[in-house]
């Protein structure tokens, strides 16, 4: 993996995590963190990186070319193509370091005790590294793309988000590709007093391939941080966010929607460790499962003893609507100290009678009524993004997904 | 406010003492004799014996658990007395009989029996230390066919039901605290209910542990047959004690069909002192399985014990059954608490609640684990789950596990927490209104714990409100 190019900082970050990836070895279920996920298939496979020199292959409609204010492609890890100019520092995090990476990259992700952490950090080749200085709002979006393509290829895209006082930023990553190959993303934002992130990650990935995504947030005073993560591909998925608010007044959001068919296995894993007094966090996930789908949810809500005044709001809603698919929930909270306000709730239900024989009664088909409920339940989570751009991509995969002769893709029938 | 809970949480154990009474026990540690002996003591037949060996052997081979979320340092197997019983000097007949010194304990409890049997009408099976010395109202339980007795009177007097039913629920290898217990326990009481009979009164046993250093190991099994119906009492009190002291009890509900079994607790065992030293620690294995039409449903109270590790669950094996489970755990000072259930669905249209109350004071820990696992076979399978916890002061903690697996799509099942300290404005509101910071406080934890002590037979939810203010509030109002 190592490049002549890459510098010495980075040399012995990777060689570290890569000891530390030989003593941890993969995950296994009999960790309390991967109960519910298997990665077995995974971890028997020969991953081989993919050679160099890609391009992006013909009939990729996720680009967000001219939409977004700047564009950086990844094709299987590489970065192939970079584009627009969104009047900040956004460019492969590998080829030139600098100062930003050497001193925020590897902070926040856990790479001593996170086995896949430890792998994206030993065998990452290229990522994006955004660096926002201070009182800079970024207009429009940047848009990270990446690729994957190949049957038996790993890829570990690792990001850098640094946004610096009082800066705004939006960012987006998408995931898409075809065949069966392994994505092993890890993206760090650091947003510094007042900073104010958006993130977005839509994960399209084929219907054969494995991804695991992590998204570790550092929090700075009264800094504002939202992930939202939509899963509607891959074969195996597991999205992880670990968000520390280590700063007074930091608040955050973190929104989910998984929509599992077949049999796709979706794991999401949340922690939020308020660390500062005065901080807030919102979070809202809603899973649709299908088929043979699993779906998971694992959030953790930790309020040090000194976090006085925590505000946590903790949200799991799940739809089962076949008769073998499955999920397992659990929210969790872990408390230390009185003066807060957490709550959690968890639901796992069908679609309702009523609702049906409401639509029923006023001419829809019983597909049509159950995707429009469908749609309605899933759509929460769309809604509330900001980001045009990305929320119409996101629909329009949403219901390519859902079965035929949905009311709105009639063209105004009734 | 804080001075009021500081003032409160200072309160001392009331209940510990010692009763000097000579015990009949057997040499510290464990070993194949020492299980041997334990079951000669007790006369036992044949295949109890060997039941305990074979738990024993399966012993050795487990390590002890460490996920709960609790600290305690390592317990010597060995260092334990594992056989004690008070020295009788003959068989008794009446409560006159039973030795003046043992009968002020309870008195100082306030739960005398003369006071229970005249007043209250419930049946007590003292349990003092390991060995029951006094059963009353047996004769009248005979007449309706139920029988009620310690458990070395079943094994000698129907060891055809205990053969049938024990471990039925909990098996001897289901984990290292109920195998130990199925290896070593002393005795405890055995319930059975014919069918289609309703139980007429409240079934009760008190546990007191006494001997320094004695573990003590119950074994409670209740069986309920067809159609019957139960409601069964456990309350808890401990005498004061500077070493740690291990209580590893096993409770196996049987519930046939449609039968309906009520298992309530009120656990008050010494916690330790305000550093933390000392205080019980109760791993509790309890479980009940419910066939068709059957409910279980259990309610707790848990005040006591340095460290509280239980998880009474149901297995809701039967179609239409239901589970319950209330409870409501206090952690002040150093105290520690790991509990909450599992609900296992199995059955068609299974229906189970739970509530579960958690308040930590002091440098209490108090987590909430619970477990609802709805399998494939459960159709329409229903699932509500509540867990509160209030918080009073800032050094303790407050914890919720919940585990939720659903494979069946036509189960509904909500999970919903929230944390939060007593609010100023609430106190305000009170305090305006001229009621006393300490009174508010008391009624506030009361209301927060309302939908469990309702839940709780009548003469039992008196005593709970009672522990609940030794515990934590000076006066309840």
């Amino acid at each position: 993996m190592k490049t002549a190019s890459v510098p010495d900082v980075l040399q012995s970050l990777r060689q570290k995590a890569g000891e530390r990836f030989s003593t941890l070895g993969w995950p296994t279920t009999r960790l309390e963190q991967w109960k519910y996920t298997n990665l077995a298939p995974v971890a028997k496979v020969q991953w081989r990186p993919a050679g160099g020199g890609g391009t992006v292959p013909a009939g990729i409609t996720a680009t967000m070319a001219g939409r977004a204010a700047a564009e950086l492609i990844f094709v299987n890890g590489r970065l192939v193509e970079s584009s627009g100019d969104a009047g900040v520092i956004v460019r492969n995090l590998a080829s030139d370091p600098g100062g930003a990476v050497e001193e925020h990259l590897g902070r926040y992700a856990d790479a001593e005790g996170q086995a896949l952490v430890a792998l994206n950090t030993s065998q990452f080749v290229d990522g994006a590294l955004i660096e926002v200085p201070a009182n800079k709002v970024v207009d429009g979006f940047i848009h990270l793309l990446f690729i994957g393509e190949g049957d038996g290829v790993w890829s570990h895209p690792r990001n850098l988000i640094v946004a610096g006082r009082n800066s705004e930023v939006t960012i987006a990553e998408t995931y898409v590709g075809t065949g069966a190959y392994f994505t092993n993303a890890l993206t760090e934002i650091a947003a510094a007093d007042g900073a104010v992130v958006d993130h977005y990650r839509f994960g399209n990935e084929s219907r054969d391939a494995f991804h695991v995504g992590a998204l570790y947030v550092n929090q700075r005073r009264s800094s504002s941080v939202t992930s939202r993560i939509v899963t509607l591909g891959g074969a195996l998925v597991r999205n992880e966010v670990v968000g520390v608010l280590a700063g007074e007044g930091a608040s955050m959001v973190l929104d989910g929607l998984f929509v599992g068919k077949g049999t796709q296995h979706i794991d999401n894993q949340t922690t939020v460790d308020h660390a500062s007094p005065h901080c807030d966090s919102q979070e809202l996930y809603k899973g649709v499962l299908d088929e043979q789908s699993r779906g998971v949810f694992d959030g953790k809500v930790l309020v040090r003893p000194d976090a006085v005044k925590t505000v946590s709001r903790q949200e799991n809603h799940n739809l089962i609507l076949s008769e073998s698919a499955i999920i397992d929930s659990k929210p969790a909270l872990e408390i230390h100290n009185d003066d807060v306000k957490c709550n959690h709730g968890s639901t796992i239900g069908q679609i309702a009678e009523e609702p049906l024989f409401y639509l029923r009664s006023r001419g829809l088909g019983e597909d049509e009524a159950r995707n429009l409920l469908v749609y309605a339940f899933a759509g929460e989570i769309v809604d509330r993004m900001k980001l045009q751009p990305v929320q119409e991509e996101i629909r329009r995969v949403l219901f390519e997904q859902m079965p035929a002769r949905l009311p709105e893709r009639r063209e105004g029938r009734r | 406010m804080n001075e009021t809970i500081q003032e409160i949480a200072k309160q001392e154990y009331k209940y510990g003492f010692v009763t000097n009474i000579d015990a009949d026990a057997l040499p510290p540690g464990l070993n194949e004799a020492i299980v041997r002996a334990i079951s000669l003591k007790k006369g036992e037949p044949e295949w109890l014996l060997d039941w305990r060996l074979k738990a024993f052997r399966h012993w050795m081979t487990m390590k002890e658990p460490t996920w709960a979320n609790v600290h305690y340092p390592p317990i010597d197997y060995q260092g334990i007395i594992y056989y004690s019983a008070p020295k009788q000097k003959k068989k008794l007949n009446s409560l006159d009989e039973v030795d003046p010194e043992l009968r002020q304990t309870f008195e100082k409890l306030g739960i005398s029996l003369e006071e229970q049997k005249r007043l209250t009408g419930v049946a007590v099976d003292a349990v003092f230390d390991s060995v029951s010395v006094a059963t009353t109202f047996r004769a009248e339980l005979a007449k309706l066919g139920i029988i009620f007795c310690s458990f070395s009177d079943a094994v000698r007097d129907h060891p055809d039901l205990v053969r049938k039913y024990l471990g039925s629920v909990v098996p001897y290898t289901d984990n290292f605290f109920a195998t130990l217990n199925s290896a070593v326990f002393s005795d405890g009481s055995f319930c059975y209910i014919p069918k289609g009979v309703r139980c007429p009164m409240e079934l009760s046993t008190y546990f007191r542990i006494n001997s320094a250093g004695t573990g003590q190991f119950e074994r409670t099994l209740i069986v309920a047959d067809e159609g019957a119906t139960v409601s069964y009492l456990e309350g808890c009190t401990a005498p004061m004690r500077d070493e740690n002291q291990l209580h590893a009890a096993v409770v196996e509900l049987v519930a046939l069909p449609g039968a309906s079994i009520k298992y309530s607790t009120v656990q008050n065992w010494y916690p330790g002192d305000k550093e933390g030293k000392g205080g019980i620690f109760n791993f509790v294995t309890k479980r009940g399985k419910a066939s068709e039409n059957a409910k279980i449903s259990w309610t707790q109270v848990e005040t006591g014990s340095a460290i509280t590790w239980k998880y009474p669950s149901c297995i809701l094996a039967g179609d239409n059954s239901v589970g319950e489970f209330y409870s409501v755990a206090l952690t002040n000072n150093y105290q520690q608490a790991d509990t909450g259930t599992k609900m296992i669905h199995i059955g068609k249209n299974t229906r189970s609640t739970i509530v579960s109350k958690g308040i930590s004071a002091g440098r209490g820990q108090n987590t909430y684990r619970g477990e609802v696992k709805i399998m494939k076979s459960a159709e329409g399978a229903r699932n509500y789950s509540q867990c509160d916890s209030l918080l009073l002061g800032d050094k303790c903690g407050a914890h919720t596990f919940p585990y939720i697996e659903v494979r069946n799509s036509t189960a509904t099942m909500e999970h919903e927490a929230s944390t939060s300290k007593i609010g100023e404005d609430q106190l305000f509101y009170c305090q305006q209104r001229g009621i006393s910071a300490e009174d508010a406080v008391s009624m506030i934890v009361n209301g927060f714990c309302r939908e469990v002590f309702r839940e709780l037979p009548m003469e039992f939810a008196v005593e709970a409100q009672k522990l609940l203010g030794v515990s934590l509030e000076g006066s309840v109002g």
